[in-house]
């Protein structure tokens, strides 16, 4: 592109300004970048979530808990293929509270990957699990956060459910999973509730809710409605629900996250807008001549309009790509809170929105004076001079 | 692109009026011109005469209210604003007072710019401008901004960014008026040899006598007008 040296120079024209405003372009597109991670991180459950699993909790609230019998009668529901029970364990380790992560004893650990395939475990470490009563699969964020290996005896104290013997839980690692695709949460510690009923002080024979894998995604509500039917009228009546609306509902008691992200950027690219199309403003008017020396020489309208709108262009995306990329590496670096956000990542399509949005920005920024510098007339630009 | 008889340019009943609001300013009556190739015209005339104006409907910058402007036999009167701006990049060099250097690009990138509009290869461009600047005598300060340049040395980039197409017509308006004597002599002797060694046409305007005797004729513009005599 022979005419990039002539863009280029028009941003060195006034070095201080177009610093400013990159810089300011820059924190915008980091803004955007983090912001769609922590959009990202509130609502990565449900875009992931399983369309062939319902949850079933207990009618009244999630706090509350449904017996571990329960499992039996809803694997006997026609279009059930599999069900496993969890229980929020709300271990600690090392008495920290501070070393939360997310830890739940589940009933079926033969189950687990089957209802679960977006979980990966090598086939010796679910045997060793199998055969291990206090054995705990741990996922690959958790188990990197803490720097635990395959043979860890980890200690955990819980809140909720302590110990028998009133000591620390005590867990043996013997698997590490992975995710199968990127953005799936791998921070979660998983044990056998055969374990950990036998261990409680209280509360035995209770869990906190069923995962189900049904056999058709097409008759979820058919069976969830015949899940909650079954336990009608019964001292734990029951409430099933798609996991993607389980997770949903959720996230929304937290606050429609993804309004406010909006409503904030819209602010920061508004600014940014005026920003950018005033420091293009600004070059254009100081260049009038040279604008008008072009013309003269032979370059025509349409390619002084395209030369400013490069230039607008190589402002935005000098400063937006730069920002995108700062923030892609420190999403990449992992959640800087690993307990309430677990996922954090930038996905890719939101790079790619962020590419979009750098050159409509720049091409909005810079049409005005663009369109002024076309249209200006070779004599009257010359005149100025005299 | 010669005419039969060796006109380059030929103005014929131009007239130019300005609109500033309600107010007309009829600046060219009429005014007739006819350049042969080769010629180093000197035009002079007094402040607000319409000199600059008459420069800019020979190079297409400007179209008159009436009248023919044929260069090389070519209407440039009668084309669109595309046609006109691909026309000055073929044909038409122009030489400012003030240089009109583009500040952020040093000697050889601003000489460099007309030829952007061809179809040359990087290398082409390169070996093109270095004739230029070694016509003009700066070949030592290719590498140079404008601002560390003198005002002659300005000048004479602008000669240079002016030939590098070899155009058919060289245009300066008042290429000394910003200049010293001697900066302004070397100037002229350039435009001088230009015209006596590669046969360029040249119009030029200015106020200083010194600069229309170096020229191979001289007109006179008053009255919206051209005149052989001085303006008295
Ligand atoms: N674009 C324009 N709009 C309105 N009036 C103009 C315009 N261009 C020139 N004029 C007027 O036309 C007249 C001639 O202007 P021009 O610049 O051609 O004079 P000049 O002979 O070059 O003068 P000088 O020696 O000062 O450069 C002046 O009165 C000027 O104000
Ligand atoms: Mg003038």
């Amino acid at each position: 592109m022979k005419f990039f040296t002539l863009v280029w120079a028009g941003l060195k024209r006034k070095k201080l300004r177009t610093s400013l405003t990159l810089l300011s372009v820059f924190v915008a597109f980091l803004l955007f970048g983090l912001l769609c991670a922590i959009k990202e991180a509130f609502t990565a459950g449900v875009s992931l979530a399983g369309a062939d699993r319902l949850i079933v909790r207990h009618k009244v609230s999630l706090i509350m808990n449904l017996p571990e019998s329960y499992r039996a009668r809803i694997e006997k529901i026609p279009g059930v293929a599999a069900v496993l029970s969890f229980t929020w364990f709300n271990g600690v380790y090392q008495n920290e509270p501070r070393n939360f992560f997310g830890s739940f004893p589940v009933s079926d650990p033969a189950k687990f990957f089957q209802i679960y395939p977006e979980y990966l475990l090598p086939e010796d470490q679910l045997e060793a699990w199998l055969k291990t009563r206090t054995g705990a699969i741990v996922g690959r964020t958790l188990a990197e956060r803490f720097g635990w290996k395959i043979g860890d005896r980890i200690p955990l104290t819980s809140p909720i459910w302590p110990r028998k013997n009133g000591g620390a839980w005590e867990f043996d690692v013997v698997g590490i999973y992975d995710g199968a695709k990127k953005g799936t949460d791998t921070s979660g510690f998983y044990f056998r509730y055969d374990y950990f009923d036998e261990g409680r002080a209280r509360g035995e024979g209770l869990v906190g809710w069923y995962g189900v894998k049904i056999e058709d995604p097409d008759h979820a509500a058919e069976v969830a409605a015949a899940i909650d039917a079954e336990f009608a009228n019964s001292p734990y009546e029951t409430k099933s629900e798609p996991e993607g609306a389980f997770i949903q509902g959720f996230a929304q008691q937290i606050g429609d996250i993804g309004t406010i992200l909006i409503a904030i950027l819209s602010a920061v690219f508004f600014t940014i807008l005026l920003v950018a199309g005033n420091t293009m403003a600004q070059s254009v008017r100081e260049r009038t001549e040279e604008l008008g020396v072009l013309k003269a020489m032979g370059f025509s309208n349409g390619l002084v309009l395209t030369i400013v709108l490069l230039e607008s262009c190589l402002l935005t995306a000098l400063g937006g790509l730069t920002g995108l990329g700062a923030a892609w590496l420190i999403a990449a670096r992992g959640s800087p809170v690993p307990n309430m956000l677990p996922v954090f990542y930038l996905p890719l399509q939101y790079v790619g929105i962020g590419v979009g949005l750098v050159l409509a920005l720049g091409l909005v920024a810079g049409i005005v004076p663009a369109l002024q510098a076309m249209r200006l007339q070779i004599a009257v630009a010359l005149r100025r001079n005299a | 692109m010669t005419a039969n008889n060796g006109t380059l340019v030929r103005v014929q009943g131009v007239d130019k009026i300005f609109r500033r609001g309600s107010e007309e300013i009829h600046v060219l009556k009429g005014l007739n011109l006819e350049v042969p190739k080769g010629e180093f015209l000197a035009l002079m005339g007094p402040s607000g005469s319409g000199k600059s104006t008459l420069l800019n409907l020979i190079g297409g910058l400007d179209r008159p209210t009436r009248g023919v402007v044929e260069i090389g036999g070519e209407r440039i009167d009668q084309m669109s604003d595309r046609e006109l701006a691909a026309w000055r990049s073929r044909h038409v060099g122009l030489v400012f007072q003030f240089y009109n250097l583009l500040p952020v690009l040093n000697a050889h990138r601003n000489v460099e710019l007309p030829l952007l509009l061809t179809h040359l290869t990087k290398a082409e461009r390169s070996k093109h401008v270095d004739t230029a600047l070694k016509v003009v005598g700066l070949s030592h300060r290719a590498r140079h901004y404008p601002r560390t340049l003198s005002g002659g040395e300005q000048q004479r980039v602008g000669i240079a960014r002016a030939i590098v197409t070899d155009p058919t017509l060289l245009l300066c308006d008042e290429p000394t008026g910003d200049l010293d004597r001697k900066s302004g002599d070397e100037v002229l002797s350039l435009l001088q040899a230009l015209s006596r060694e590669h046969g360029k046409t040249i119009i030029m305007v200015t106020h200083d006598p010194h600069a229309s005797a170096r020229a191979t004729r001289t007109l006179h513009l008053d009255k919206g007008q051209l005149t052989d005599e001085p303006v008295k």
